[in-house]
């Protein structure tokens, strides 16, 4: 029932006051001396250079692509695992093919050495 | 239907659930710092108050009345807006979490042992958890330092990684229960914890679980001998306050959540004949896998970030799709 998502949209505000308070609050408390050293990117006491922001490997948008598909297929289970008493063996029997041809995926990431870590 | 028992209260239910978790988060800092002590024959925090018990209270009125800095070279809306937004989620899981079996009624209103009972319970926490990698990742890139931007990129695709495993792990419950609803998960375990019947299932949730809220020997957000203090190296004061506060909730909900799914719920003895019971229970279950997470880290190092991928992709993930599979024909046979 869409009433029941009505506590929810409270909770979401309460946390969101505590977030806002926790943020605005104490930036008025404490004592403020800015300096130009205070406020450098900290490079362990090195003087920054260049910007943060460069290559990065490619091995973080490599994973963030396989978790993206995976869990596309993980999503297809959830409705299928709350009706899965009533679909009984037929249930299985699709779930099996599914899985099946999520392994095929799985073992070709595998062996084209997409989940290598170098 | 009237304002009072629509608004007001969950209103004070999400109140006392979120005063709850704040204090819950500071004493467990307390707690872990004194295990931790223990473990390593020291003493711990033992200055403040008798036994150091009101050391939390003095770390918070620090934290508050700390200088605020914003570095020059940050985006600054982004900046400030990622500790909130890291804190938020590991908040409003809560919501559906039941924490006793037995309503009561006090001033004429029916008060439920949850803010609210959805019938996607188990969906709205896989979604909401999912939310908290948002605030790492933009306070990493926002910093504009290149220790923040590699602790980023880093906790958020372990985060990402071992969501697959405990996302499958949770079918595996799912097709016992039959139901995405929190109140019936419990209420099937009634009679055996799903820790029994799942045992493979139990471990890999718990494991994904310390990998999710970044504890040992999966604290690879931090670091602190290569990435400084990782994502969180240009935040001071309250804002890195908020960040421990958003890791230290996270590991409060995993033990709750593991309570939830594999140990019981409120389920003990006399719960039934005492339902006053049912909360005790509850937090006892949390107060244990607490315990076991704090020992877990005093005990393990931390492992190497490579093996850390291999060992989600490469064994986590098909020993889970394993246990779904085992499960459902179990589940067949058995009938």
């Amino acid at each position: 029932m869409p009433i029941d998502y009505l506590p929810i949209l409270v909770f979401f505000v309460i946390a969101g006051l505590f977030g806002i308070v926790a943020l605005v609050v104490p930036a008025q408390l404490g004592p403020r001396r800015p300096s130009s050293n205070k406020l450098k990117t900290y490079e362990s006491g090195k003087v920054p250079y260049g910007d943060a922001r460069g290559k990065i490997p490619v091995h973080y948008y490599k994973v963030s692509m396989l978790f993206i598909l995976f869990d596309l297929e993980v999503v297809f289970f959830y409705p299928w695992a709350v009706l899965f008493r009533k679909l009984k063996l037929f249930g299985l029997i699709e779930m099996g093919v599914f899985i099946a041809i999520l392994l095929v995926g799985y073992v070709y990431v595998w062996k084209k050495g997409a989940l290598e870590w170098e | 239907m009237d304002w009072i028992s629509l608004l007001l209260v969950p209103a004070i239910k999400s109140l006392v659930v979120v005063v709850a978790l704040l204090t819950g988060f500071a004493y467990l800092s307390y707690v872990e710092r004194k295990l931790v002590a223990r473990f390593q024959v020291r003493y711990g925090p033992n200055r403040a108050g008798p036994f150091g018990i009101l050391q939390p209270i003095s770390d918070a009125l620090k934290m508050v009345f700390k200088e605020e800095i914003v570095p020059l070279n940050v985006d600054h809306v982004v900046y400030l807006l990622s500790p909130a937004l890291t804190v938020m989620p590991a908040l409003v899981i809560w919501a559906v979490i039941p924490v006793s079996g037995a309503s009561f009624t006090l001033f004429g209103q029916t008060i439920t042992p949850y803010v609210s009972d959805v019938n996607v319970g188990l969906l709205y926490i896989l979604a909401i958890a999912s939310l908290a990698t948002y605030g790492i990742v933009l306070a990493g890139w926002s910093s504009n330092n290149k220790y923040s931007l590699l602790g980023a990129l880093r906790t958020s695709s372990q985060m990402l990684s071992y969501e697959l495993p405990m996302g499958i792990t949770l079918v595996s419950v799912l097709l016992i229960a039959g139901s995405l609803s929190l109140v019936d998960i419990v209420q099937a375990q009634r009679g055996v914890w799903f820790a029994l019947l799942q045992p493979i299932g139990f471990i890999i949730y718990f494991i994904c679980g310390l990998a999710e809220a970044g504890r040992s020997p999966f604290d690879l957000p931090e670091t602190e001998n290569e990435l400084v203090s990782g994502f969180a190296t240009e935040y001071g004061g309250i804002k890195f306050a908020l960040f421990f506060m958003g890791e230290y909730i996270h590991m409060i909900t995993i033990s709750a959540l593991a309570t939830t799914f594999f140990l019981g719920g409120w389920y003990g003895p006399f719960v039934n004949q005492i339902p006053v019971l049912g909360l005790v229970y509850f937090l006892i279950k949390v107060a244990f896998m607490i315990f076991l997470i704090v020992w877990i880290r005093a005990s393990l190092p931390r492992i190497r970030y490579d093996k850390l991928m291999h060992f989600c992709w490469k064994f986590l993930l098909p020993l889970s799709l394993l246990n779904l599979v085992v499960t459902a024909v179990v589940l067949v046979l058995v009938g």
